[in-house]
């Protein structure tokens, strides 16, 4: 099955996948242009391919959690994908990805995986890798990297906090990785064939946090009067 | 109309998201097929004003639904349409690249043209849609148009560009108009119109020598928009939001000659003369009357008085409307402009209609304000601005346009 797979919650990528593998891929680490460069990007991607919507079996995107402005480009771009060639579309949690890739690299135990969620907090969430697979046990979440479990990171939360985050010893090159549209799709495609489970989520956006508005004064003076 | 476009309607998909609307629209050339409009109005309300991210937020789960409403009201399949237009500036970053985005999706999957316009060009060209007008008065209008004549009150202004000039008797009406020698060698190419636009994020008055290459800057707000006063005055007088109406209300029952409120960007030095215009000779500024109100309010508190909320909101909105209305009918007289387009939220508001009524009537000015829903921020402006760029055979937008939150209005397209 042809899934087109597009995430916008830290950097920006896209990949078109066969049967859960990689056939081709973008992906940029810039965190600012995503309403201008994603579009294009897919598109020059299923140009290149020459796949045509008739042809996908669904289109995936990647959930967050991420800064909200960049996270919508790509859901937004993804409801419409979807919407106009009329075919399913699936979310996936955006820190899967790092988790498969940790996984794939043969992690062992429990282990963190976090991403930038500004204002001096990560994004986190714990996953488990043994013998018998691998799974989600708690979150997404966002907060200070000082306050996470005592655990092997992965991402580029570990960047950002080295203080309070540390990369398992298998994996020294873990603290620069972004989520990869390329392993939601292989993600996705195990999802929809049956081979896992848990890792579907609705298409919409994981923010974790309010709008921070307040409430002016003169508003709750207008409300109490 | 002329002929090449009567030959080419095109089918445009209109996409608005530069406030706290989510509004879909289609049109056929001039006809309006489908207007859907989602507000995301009432989560702003316990704020008092609209708060960016949950306005973005709102766009992003309204997008597909209001979408096929559109579609299903026009009756037409997303493929059949020729082209996708969005707005992409100016207005709220965040909840522009919902729009953008999601067009850009739309684009891309189905091929089509994308057009990315300018959100104050799209209020000016809605005035070609809707009434029983389509646009196009002269003899070889055909008949079986969808929309009925039934609604003389909005009939479409002359608007420039397209169409045809009925009113060719206009100067007559006009009581010399004081013109600059860059509008008039403009005039004479392409007579234009005017328009004011007035709304919680914009207050400008532009004109219109055509909606496709030809749109000018005259004035505007140097710092709030005439709705966002209304909006903070109303939350001073405890009033609440959406300020526009509920200020308008206030004021039925007030004395607008109860309070003095200044009228911005009045005095000589800032307007200077029609032959010497000063630096805001178009210009408004409704900060000081924002301050002036919270001073009248607080004389009475301190006095531990009651407020007179009425008569504070007729002296308010009588200042806006004054300044607002005076300012707009010399700019157009100054400019040669027979004709004066009235769009943006605060179009709905009574005395801003009646007193720009009257003056522009005195001027010899023609007045069209489209229905309010036409009015207020909506995806079938964009639709029909993309309709005029399609049909002149304006280039297509790239998938790479970024959305401009200042996005000047000379730029009618990206």
């Amino acid at each position: 099955m042809l899934l087109l797979s597009i995430d916008s919650s830290a950097g920006a990528s896209a990949a078109l996948t066969g049967d859960g593998e990689p056939l081709s891929s973008w992906q940029t680490e810039q965190t600012t242009s995503h309403a201008e460069v994603l579009a294009p990007a897919v598109h020059q991607l299923i140009s290149e391919a020459s796949v045509t919507g008739e042809e996908l079996g669904g289109v995936v995107v990647g959930a967050g959690p991420g800064p909200f402005t960049g996270l919508r480009v790509g859901l937004a771009l993804a409801h419409a994908l979807a919407e106009a060639w009329d075919k399913p579309l699936y979310g996936v949690c955006s820190l899967d990805s790092l988790a498969l890739r940790a996984t794939d690299a043969g992690i062992a135990g429990e282990f963190l995986v976090t991403t930038d969620a500004r204002r001096r907090e990560v994004y986190w969430a714990r996953y488990e890798s043994d013998d018998v697979g691998s799974r989600l046990i708690e979150g997404p979440f966002v907060g200070p990297a000082a306050e996470l479990p005592a655990l092997p990171a992965v991402g580029s939360g570990v960047q950002l906090y080295p203080q309070d985050l540390s990369v398992p010893e298998l994996l020294p090159d873990a603290a620069a990785w972004l989520p990869d549209a390329a392993e939601l799709g292989r993600l996705a495609h195990g999802a929809v064939t049956g081979e896992l489970t848990g890792v579907l989520c609705p298409p919409l956006p994981l923010y974790l946090r309010g709008s921070d508005a307040k409430v002016p004064q003169q508003m709750l003076k207008g409300a109490a009067s | 109309m002329n002929a090449t476009a009567a030959a080419a309607e095109p089918l445009v998909l209109g996409i608005e998201t530069s406030c706290d609307e989510t509004g879909v629209g289609i049109v056929r050339g001039t006809r309006l097929l489908a207007n859907e409009v989602a507000s995301s109005m009432e989560e702003h309300v316990r704020f008092g004003g609209v708060i960016p991210e949950i306005a973005a937020r709102a766009h992003l789960e309204a997008f597909t639904p209001t979408l096929r409403k559109a579609l299903a009201t026009a009756g037409v399949q997303l493929q059949e349409v020729d082209a996708i237009a969005v707005t992409a500036g100016p207005g709220l970053a965040g909840a522009l690249m919902v729009g953008l985005s999601s067009a850009k999706g739309l684009a891309l999957a189905t091929g089509k043209p994308l057009y990315g316009i300018n959100h104050l060009v799209a209020h000016v060209a809605v005035g070609l849609l809707g009434g029983g007008d389509p646009g196009a008065p002269g003899p070889e209008e055909s008949g079986g148009t969808a929309v009925s004549g039934s609604t003389a009150s909005t009939a479409s202004p002359a608007l420039p560009g397209q169409w045809s000039r009925a009113k060719t008797g206009a100067g007559t009406r006009c009581s010399e108009p004081v013109e600059t020698g860059e509008s008039r060698r403009r005039s004479q190419a392409s007579p234009s119109i005017g328009a004011l636009l007035v709304s919680g994020g914009h207050t400008e008055i532009l004109r219109v020598g055509s909606l496709t290459d030809d749109v000018e800057l005259l004035g505007a707000t140097i710092d709030d928009a005439a709705g966002e006063a209304y909006d903070k005055t109303a939350r001073l007088l405890g009033l609440g939001y959406p300020g526009g109406p509920k200020i308008d209300a206030a004021a039925g029952e007030g004395d607008p000659t109860a309070f003095a409120f200044p009228r911005g960007l009045t005095r000589p030095k800032f307007e200077g003369t029609a032959e010497n215009p000063g630096k805001h000779r178009h210009n408004w500024s409704f900060s000081g009357l924002k301050t002036a109100v919270a001073r009248a309010v607080e004389q009475f508190q301190l006095a531990g008085l009651e407020v007179p909320v009425a008569d504070i909101a007729a002296s308010f909105q009588e200042a806006v409307v004054d300044v607002l209305t005076s300012k707009a009918v010399r700019a157009c007289q100054e400019h040669g402009l027979n004709t004066l387009l009235l769009g943006g939220g605060v179009a709905a508001n009574s005395r801003l209609r009646g007193l720009l009524a009257e003056r522009c009537a005195a001027a010899g000015i023609e007045l069209t304000v489209p229905p309010i829903p036409l009015c207020t921020d909506n995806g079938a402006m964009v639709a029909a601005l993309g309709a005029q760029l399609v049909a002149s055979g304006a280039r297509a937008s790239s998938l790479a346009i970024p959305a401009d939150s200042s996005l000047p209005v000379h730029r009618i397209s990206l």
